[in-house]
């Protein structure tokens, strides 16, 4: 899919705001943000709580419009679509991995990864054949039939991007993906995220801890609904600074 | 998202709290069973009144004189008669009343009209019944009064589906003969001569101060009610007329259709003849002919007001499970609300959430829908306030089917709740 239109922002915001409330009460969540990001790119978004990046990662991720402003996700004008299509684009274009892993209970790994795949329509057989593939990409092929509970909090965020990849997304969106875990778990995910970024994933890492961000190639920092800065710490085409060849997962 | 996933997980959530769905279950479960044995218990005690409606003689009809008109109708009765042909003056009208109200009377002729008639095709049978009233049988030193005198024909045993037990019946030859014999039914032989019933026949009992020869006793036919159908005494019109009753109207005439399913086309032929004789239309009939079928039709129709009385009830207790399944559906979506945001943000539409929920909805009324039919199957099987059920089929396929109904209609609410809900405060809620 990265192939197809390299010219093409994943996400290309114009002049975003989200207001909540009205009249006195007014919050300005998101006020005027514009954001591009690019195929390949693998970037942390930074801020304190009520900073705005909450809303961001919500509009980024299709859970929500903004008031105003134009979102292109793959170029598809997102504010357009009705709830159906919303849902599909979700489904189809967006990898989601939230901090509180959000597997589904009493569903072993193995269903949980299948089930982006269940709601896009695909047969039995070729769900188990990919679900089973991006298991094995993140390293809990022998934890496929156990249930979330059976499950460490690194094996259970492990499944939850196995799940988010299953689709083939374009983009990865990951909110507080390490706020639940170990340190030692924390690196195993990050690490999964590096690779995931050498073999030319679209990352986008929301987070307030310097040391996740700091394994992406860009940094942004957000406050009071704006972008007040966007530091570049290594190229597109360069894996992410943090990255360790020796750990690499042939991708 | 085809039918198979969205009922794993529905299944899946029906199975993730067992008790609960096997309590929600159990109101649907409890509805269906009743609603099947109810409707049993009134269809069995409708085949119950049927059935004794039925052993009377479900193909007999009875004419009757339905206004007592003017007598002018000479009772002349002289000599062979039915079945020999009466020489009865059927058609008499009062002669000084120019406006003739005509007799409203059942005459010997009639019956023989019946009888005789080529277009009473659907007629087996004829017999004109007198009836004598407040008879004393003695014999012996032991006297009865006797709670029905008929004086008939010979063909009357057939038509009311009499046997007799001892003895032989009266013959045509009988009643042309105007003999004095006289048939017992079995409480009579019983008040007279003790249990030995037998005994009784070939004596002479004293019917009013009349010597009858008893020739038979009839087999018993038990009770109906307050009725006792063995306190009676079946003897020839002719002898009857002679000594009890006078030679007065006939008080019914019994006829007996070909079959059960002939009644109503016998009932038409008869009214076809005798409207022709008595010179009247269906609008001025001045008799009438009733069917066992038309009391059966009768107490039919009451029981079915009764049967859906039942049904009504049990109906509201199924309606009180689908009540409880929408209680215990909206429990299940505010408790899995996160499961739902979840869901919807990794793709689920708008569509499959309310499939989920409303499979779920189903499964739960679908069980109480199966073990409810196997309850009320079951239940059926026993002897319920005197009456036995006899299960109605449309009831299980109603009752089942509402069942599921009530599923999808009870569901279709939470489902929609849950459909709803937009994902990130879906996500957010703990």
């Amino acid at each position: 899919m990265t192939g197809i239109a390299p010219a093409r922002p994943v996400i290309e915001l114009t002049g975003t705001t989200k207001v909540y409330g009205q009249g006195e009460a007014e919050v300005r969540a998101l006020d005027g943000v514009d954001l591009r990001v690019g195929h390949g790119d693998y970037v942390a978004i930074m801020g304190a709580s009520g900073s705005g990046k909450s809303t961001l990662m919500n509009i980024i991720g299709c859970l929500d419009v903004g008031t105003s402003g134009r979102y292109l996700l793959d170029g598809i004008d997102v504010r357009r679509l009705d709830e159906r299509r919303l849902s599909l684009v979700r489904n189809r274009k967006i990898g989601f991995v939230f901090q509180s892993f959000n597997l589904i209970a009493r569903t072993s790994a193995q269903r949980n990864v299948e089930l982006p795949l269940a709601y896009a329509g695909v047969r039995s057989a070729e769900r188990a054949r990919r679900a089973a593939a991006a298991l094995a990409r993140v390293g809990l092929s022998d934890r496929a039939d156990h249930v979330p509970a059976e499950l460490s909090g690194g094996q259970q965020q492990r499944a939850a991007v196995a799940r988010a990849l299953v689709t083939e997304p374009v983009l990865l969106l990951a909110d507080e993906p390490t706020g639940a875990l170990d340190s030692h778990s924390t690196a195993d995910v990050l690490a999964l995220f590096d690779d995931l970024a050498v073999s030319g994933r679209t990352l986008v890492v929301i987070t307030h801890e310097d040391e996740v961000a700091h394994h992406a190639k860009r940094i942004i920092r957000m406050s009071d609904g704006r972008i007040v800065s966007d530091d570049r710490q290594v190229g597109v085409e360069q894996p992410p600074p943090r990255w360790r060849p020796s750990r690499a997962v042939v991708w | 998202m085809n039918v198979r996933e969205t009922g794993r997980f529905a299944w899946q959530g029906v199975t993730a709290n067992k008790t609960r769905s096997a309590l929600t279950t159990l109101g649907i479960l409890i509805g269906v069973a009743a609603v099947i044995i109810l409707v049993a218990v009134g269809t069995g005690s409708s085949k119950a009144v049927q059935d004794s409606i039925g052993a009377l003689g479900s193909n007999t009809l009875t004419v009757t004189a339905s206004s007592g008109g003017g007598g002018g109708t000479a009772g002349g009765f002289p000599g062979g008669g039915f079945p020999g042909g009466g020489l009865f003056g059927g058609d008499t009208t009062t002669s000084e009343n120019a406006t003739s109200t005509r007799a409203a009377e059942l005459t010997m002729d009639d019956a023989e009209a019946i009888a005789t008639s080529d277009e009473a095709d659907h007629v087996l049978g004829v017999a004109p019944v007198v009836s004598a009233t407040s008879v004393t049988a003695t014999y012996d030193g032991a006297s009865h009064d006797v709670g029905t005198f008929t004086g008939t024909t010979a063909a009357y045993l057939l038509i009311d589906n009499s046997e007799v037990r001892h003895g032989n019946a009266f013959t045509d030859d009988d009643y042309t003969a105007h003999r004095r014999v006289a048939l017992l039914g079995q409480t009579v032989a019983e008040e007279l001569v003790g249990d030995d019933v037998g005994t009784i026949v070939g004596q002479t009992v004293s019917f009013n101060g009349f010597q009858f020869e008893v020739v038979g006793v009839l087999a018993e036919k038990g009770s109906t009610g307050p009725m006792d159908s063995d306190d009676r005494v079946i003897a020839p019109a002719t002898a009857v007329q002679d000594t009890l009753s006078g030679y007065g109207a006939l008080s019914s005439i019994s006829v007996k259709a070909t079959s059960a399913d002939d009644v109503t086309a016998a009932q038409s032929e008869v009214q076809a003849i005798l409207d022709v004789r008595h010179d009247v239309s269906s609008a001025d009939r001045d008799y009438s002919v009733t069917s066992a079928s038309s009391i059966l039709e009768a107490a039919t129709s009451s029981n079915q007001t009764f049967t859906v009385l039942l049904g009504a009830v049990a109906a509201i207790s199924l309606l009180v499970g689908g009540i409880g399944v929408m209680n215990i559906m909206l429990v299940t979506v505010t408790e899995r609300t996160r499961e739902i945001g979840i869901r919807k943000a990794i793709g689920a539409s708008r569509a499959d959430i309310i499939g989920q929920f409303l499979a779920e909805a189903v499964l739960l009324s679908l069980f109480g829908g199966v073990v409810g039919v196997a309850a009320g199957l079951i239940g059926s099987q026993f002897t319920i306030v005197g009456v036995e059920p006899v299960v109605a089929p449309y009831s299980v396929f109603l009752a089942f089917g509402v069942a599921i109904l009530i599923g999808l209609f009870f569901g279709l609410y939470p489902a929609n709740r849950a459909a709803s809900l937009r994902p990130i405060e879906a996500l957010r809620y703990e």
